[in-house]
Order: C-alpha cells, then structure tokens, then sequence
C-alpha cells in the first residue's frame, strides 16, 4: 500500500504516534541498526547460491547458468571461435573464402528461467565470428529459414548490390529463399554484419549479428584472441531499454565461467557493441590498461586506457598482458548495464 | 408416467433431489460441451501479480505475490533498481489466485525508494514500487500493545470526548435538535464518500483478482443488510414492550455501530500506513485528528438529547464506536492485506449508509417537510465541519 492511498482523512492517522511513550515506538532506523549484521557479511546472505554471492555482494541471477546445450551454443566457445570458411584459390591467385549462414528462429534461454524467442545466425547470438584476410574474395551464402524476411548486410567496403538491404539489388530475402553475397574483404579491421530489414532495431535485437574480422596484409603480432559482442535483450518487446546485458549472449556468462588468459600473453580483443535501444555501451577492465585500435583498421594504437565507449555499431580492438595472476573484472562502466548482466572475470593464471 | 402420479408417488425431497442432479448433469454437459466447441485462446499469456505485502527487514526485501491474471506466471529474476538480485520462494509457476512469499537478497536503506522488476519466464516484467523503505514491524505482543493505544487515541477517546455534549443538548429545544441531528447526517455522509473513496483506491492496489472495486461495494451492500435486519430486529421487540426501549435510544445504537464499522476501517488504515512507514507525525496534526473523530461523539448521543441514559451505557455506546478502531488497527498492522482492507472500508461505507437511513426520519419538521433550512443547513454544516477538519489532518 502506496503512499497515493493516503486517504484524506486517514493519512492523519499518523498524528497519534506522537503521543506515544517512547518505549512502545520502535524507532525501525535504530532496530536497523541493532539488528543482524547480515548485510555486510558474505557468508550469511540468505538464499544465494550464484557464484558471487548476490546482495551486497553484486548482481546475480538466481538458478546458476542457462542451459547452453538446448541454446546450442556457449559464450566461452563463441570467445575464440573464428569460422575462417572454406577457402579456395581463385585463377588470378586470391584466397576465395565460402560460407553457408543460415537464419534460423530459435527460442533460447537468456537468464536461468527466462526464454526468448530469438532470430539467429546459425542459431547462436551472436552469430559466428567469420575470418578473412584484406583482399580475399567473400562468398556468403544466405539461406533463410526464418518464418521472416531477413536479410546480410556486411560492413565494409563493396558495391551497393551486396549491401543487403530492402529494394536495393536482391534486397529482401523471402522465408526460404536464399542469395550469395560476394564481395572483396576491405578494410581490414574488425566489422558486423546484421539484418537490416525493418523494423530495422527489433531484426536487430532479436540476435541477427555476428562480426566479421579482416585481418591485415601482415598478421599483427601472435596473441591469445577473443571475441566480444556486447549485446542485450528486450525480453518484454517495448523498446525501451533492455532487461537483460551481456557480452556474447549470455548475461552473467562470465562470471561463472571466469575467461582464462595467460600471464605476460598477449591479449588481443575483438570489441564490438551490437546493443540496440540504447545509445552507447562501453568496456572497463579492472587491475590493468590496454591499448585501443578504433575499428582495427589502424596498426597503431590510438589511445591507453582502461575504459572505452562504444556507440551502437561502433568496434574496436583491445590489446594488453596481464602481469599479475588473479581474476579481474570486466564490465559495461554503465554500471546500470552491468547490474543488469553485462559484467565478466578475466582469470590470469601461469 | 403423467406428473400427477409422480406427484402422487414421490415425497417432495426425493424430486427436489432428481431435479437438482438433472441441473447439475445438464450444466456439466454443458461445460464440456462448451469447452470443446471455444476455439483456443491465442497470444501470449496474460502475467499478471499483485504484490500483496511487502515486508523490510536488514538485507532482505520479501513480497507477498498473488497471481491475478488467468495464466500461470513463473518469476524467473527479479531486479532491484536495475540490479539482478539473488532470491528464494517461487520456485514453481504460480497458479491462477496463487501465493507465494519471495526473499530477495539486496541492501535496501532506510528512507529509499525501490523499483522491483519481476522478468518472468516469458520474459514479461511486472514491476511493484516501495516509495520509502521502512524496516516492517514485527508482528508481536509489543505491535499490538502498540495498536491498541492508538486505537484508543483515535478512536475510543475523541468519541467519547464527544459525547459530553449531551447535558448541553438536554438544554436546547427541538428545532436545535433537528438541526443537530442533520448535522449528524451531514458528517456521516462526508465519512461514507471518505471511506468509499478510500476503499476504492486500495481495491485498485490489489490488482482485482478478488473483485476490486466489487469488493467495496459487496462491503457495503453486505453491511447495509446485516444493520438493517438488526434495527428491524431491535424495532419488532420494542413493538412488544413499547414502553420499554425508546425510540432515541435504538438510533443512538444504531448510529454507534455504524461509526464502530466506519472507525474499523479507520484503524486498518493506521494499522497498514505503520507497517508501510508511512506515518507522518505533528503535533497539530494529534489536535485535528482528535478535534474530528469528537465530532462522532456528538453524532451517537444527539439522538438521546431528551433522554437520560446512564453512565454506563454512553460508555458502552462509546466504546462500541471508537473500539473498533483498535481492531482494525491490529489487523492492518499484521495483516496489511489491501483486498481484505477495501471490503472492510466497503462495510464501514454501508454501515453509515445505513445509518443515515435511520436517522432520515427524525430530520422531518412537524409538518412533515424533510429539507427545511434547518436540516439543510445542519447537512451542509455537517460537510463542512468534516472537510475542515479534515483539512487539519490530511498530511
Ligand atoms: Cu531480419
């Protein structure tokens, strides 16, 4: 019962208390302060069986992880899954690069107990991370086994015919129709792709994404790579916000099953931020900085931070070593996205 | 077979008995019938919860959710101000009407509001508000103690306060009784159209599963029938002993009673408010009060201005008006259930309708006229009087 029943005449009722002995008053503030410590202590946190506690201890789900095996993917395989195609040489001497992607609906599990009806790429969201080098020839072939139109549309460099949108070249591909999208892989760096039929911000949402890396001419330095796609869902369907953050589809994910990198490694981040109905998204690493390669499509690091903003589309790379062994956080610095999903461990381990 | 020798043949239970099955068997035919022939229901599921009671206590938020809508709803996470929060309870779909207490594990501060957001399975998001957090009473002989002396402080005193009218109004003639007594009826009314409003809104809060605004008006109507069959009942034993029991007597009954229902509500009111925190205090707001329930006092002993009840009777009469408050101080304090609460606040309303009706007749002048400038302006003074001090305690 709300203050805004607080009837004209009741809402006096209250005057009474002034007139009563101090001993029969409990003040709640001073119970609150007498009361059992629980709140401060870890260990005693009623009903809390996540991997980091819950309450004062941070956001968490209740349930443990979702059920990746029914999702038929897992965020800890999606980190270093690069589907490099099937490859080929072409007469003038070029790699062909070849790919079947399907659109498929598939109802996932986005927290322990909550589905969603999502729209995928080879039925994980994000899509698959598909891997080329600067020049290769790409053929894409999109085959659409959505009860929806769907479409590709690449980031890049290519001609309007490939750009997979509505009315221009092939445009919409019809439930059970396919197309071959065929372009050259240009510029290197790290790009999305997604479908781009309307309403363009629910295609979107509902999972079709995935990114694409072109790598230089010249391999940048070796390195432990990773993939991150920070994305969210707007379970109740109103656009207005998201309920659920996460980076590479899984809210949480990460903090159950910290990433493992190694001491000293290199670390290479393939950062993209894919959210919709919210303007900007960013990434906070804890205990360390990292150099940051706006769109990667630069070898030489524009900035050495700890904290990047990305705006909707936008995606850089992140590279750095850990020097010290432990587990650190990494999260959405919107403190809002992270409470709400968007937050991970980074175990570095000898 | 005619129906005559049926009639001839079996004793009336036995075809009460025949026809009641046959009823019984057509309408299940019926159902069954009617079920196969209704297409499915399609779209998503309805989700609908009610947070019925939320309760406070250091680290952990507890709701009391009841399912109001026709489907199933399974709470899969709940946030707090946008932040996933550890829970137990409901760990099984709930059931159309179904209850079930969650313990959310989150470190609310005194004072702070909280947006609680159910996700549900379907990913649905049912959201309940706390305007402040207060740490919740425990239920307890110290809860009570103290529910009992408010019920006194608002109910029992001011109305018995009240009551010392009466040697004043032996002393005045019958047009100042008339106009008292309308006086009387306008208070009420302005208590009745309070409690109404009242009793609404809280039915609006407990989501409808048991009627919303129906309850209210069920309250009302029940209490209305109940009070009129105990006023006819009074009626028919002074019918036998005329002497007996006089008329000013039995309105001054009735008129006590029904502000006991109204003031019951008035308790739950302040019962609920202290468990939500909500009281404000002042101590202008301790003098209006009391200035505006003495009002109530006047109303039970204007009916017996040309009698002399003793001592022990006023007594009664004002503890049977003002008691009741301690009551629905108690029950709103530990029970805090807003459904119950709105028909309580419905009963207080037909209580007092009902009252009015009995007080209609003694307002007509010798000439049989029922709004003659006396009782017209005792009504309006009876409003006024009400809103004014009203105006003092609405904080
Ligand atoms: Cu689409």
């Amino acid at each position: 019962m709300g203050a805004s029943r607080r009837g004209f005449l009741l809402g006096g009722a209250g005057v009474a208390l002034g007139a009563i002995p101090g001993a029969a008053y409990a003040d709640p503030a001073q119970q609150n302060r007498q009361a059992d410590p629980a709140p401060n202590h870890p260990g005693t946190a009623h009903g809390n069986h996540g991997a980091h506690g819950g309450g004062v201890n941070g956001p968490t789900f209740r349930g443990g992880p979702v059920d990746h095996a029914a999702n038929g993917f897992n965020p800890t395989e999606i980190l270093r899954s690069f589907d490099y195609g099937k490859t080929s040489e072409l007469p003038d001497g070029r790699t062909l690069r070849e790919w079947e992607i399907y659109a498929i609906d598939r109802e996932i599990e986005v927290a322990p107990g909550v589905r969603f009806p999502a729209w995928t790429f080879n039925g994980s969201v994000p899509g698959p991370t598909l891997r080329c080098r600067a020049g290769d020839r790409l053929r894409i072939k999109f085959v659409n086994g959505s009860e929806h139109p769907h479409t590709m549309h690449f980031h890049g460099i290519h001609p309007a015919e490939m750009d997979g949108v509505p009315g221009i070249g092939r445009g919409v591909i019809e439930p059970g129709g396919e197309f071959v999208y065929e372009f050259d892989a240009e510029p290197f760096g790290i790009h999305l792709y997604h479908c781009h039929v309307g309403p363009l911000a629910e295609h979107i949402a509902r999972g079709l994404y995935g990114t694409f890396v072109i790598d230089p001419p010249q391999d940048r330095p070796k390195a432990d790579e990773l993939v991150m796609v920070m994305n969210g869902y707007n379970t109740n369907f109103d656009a207005q916000g998201n309920q659920l953050y996460a980076v590479n589809g899984i809210p949480f994910h990460y903090l159950h099953e910290p990433v493992r990198v190694r001491r000293g490694e290199l670390v290479r981040i393939y950062l993209a931020n894919i959210l919709e109905y919210d303007p900007i998204n960013s990434f906070h690493l804890h205990g360390n900085f990292f150099d940051y390669f706006p769109t990667g499509t630069r070898l030489e690091s524009s900035e050495y931070t700890d904290t990047v903003v990305q705006a909707q589309g936008q995606r850089g790379i992140c590279e750095l070593r850990f020097p010290h062994l432990g587990k650190y956080m990494f999260h959405a610095h919107k403190s809002e996205f992270a409470d709400l999903g968007w937050m991970g461990f980074f175990e570095v381990i000898e | 077979m005619s129906t005559a020798g049926l009639r001839g043949r079996m004793p009336v239970t036995a075809v009460a008995i025949v026809v009641v099955v046959l009823v019984a068997l057509g309408l299940a035919a019926l159902a069954l019938l009617g079920n196969r022939s209704l297409p499915e229901r399609t779209g998503p599921p309805v989700e609908e919860l009610a947070v019925e009671r939320v309760t406070l206590s250091p680290g952990i938020i507890e709701l009391t959710l009841r399912n109001t809508g026709p489907d199933p709803v399974q709470v899969a996470q709940i946030a707090v101000n946008d932040a996933y929060a550890g829970f137990t309870g409901a760990e099984q779909p709930l059931g159309r009407l179904g209850k079930e207490i969650v313990r959310i594990d989150y470190p609310w501060a005194e004072g702070q509001p909280y947006t609680l957001a159910m996700l549900t399975s379907t990913g649905a998001v049912i959201e309940h508000e706390i305007p402040a957090a207060v740490e919740s009473p425990k239920a307890g002989k110290n809860l009570l103690g103290l529910m009992a002396l408010l019920g006194t402080y608002v109910g029992v005193i001011p109305v018995v306060l009240g009551m010392i009218f009466l040697p004043v109004l032996r002393r005045v003639r019958l047009r100042v009784i008339r106009g008292l007594m309308a006086l009387t009826v306008g208070l009420l009314a302005f208590l009745a159209i309070d409690a109404a409003i009242e009793g609404l809104e809280l039915a609006a809060v407990s989501g409808g599963a048991f009627g919303g605004p129906l309850l209210v008006i069920l309250g009302a109507g029940l209490a209305f029938l109940a009070l009129t069959a105990v006023d006819r009942y009074l009626k028919s034993r002074e019918s036998r002993h005329p002497l007996a029991e006089p008329d000013g007597g039995r309105l001054a009954l009735m008129i006590a009673i029904g502000i006991g229902l109204h003031n019951l509500g008035e308790g739950l009111a302040i019962g609920s408010a202290y468990a939500v925190g909500e009281l404000a205090l002042g101590a202008a707001l301790v003098v209006g009060f009391a200035l505006h329930n003495t009002t109530e006092g006047l109303a039970i002993v204007a009916p017996l201005a040309s009698r002399s009840p003793s001592l022990v009777r006023l007594l009664g009469l004002g503890l049977l008006a003002g008691g009741p408050a301690i009551a629905g101080a108690a029950i709103g304090a530990s029970v805090n259930d807003a459904a119950l609460a709105s028909a309580l606040f419905g009963v207080g309303v037909g209580a007092i309708a009902q009252v009015i009706v009995q007080l209609a007749p003694s307002l007509r002048s010798a000439t049989g006229k029922l709004l003659d400038p006396t009782v017209a302006g005792g009504v309006a003074a009876g409003l006024l009087v009400m809103y004014a001090t009203g105006l003092l305690v609405a904080a």
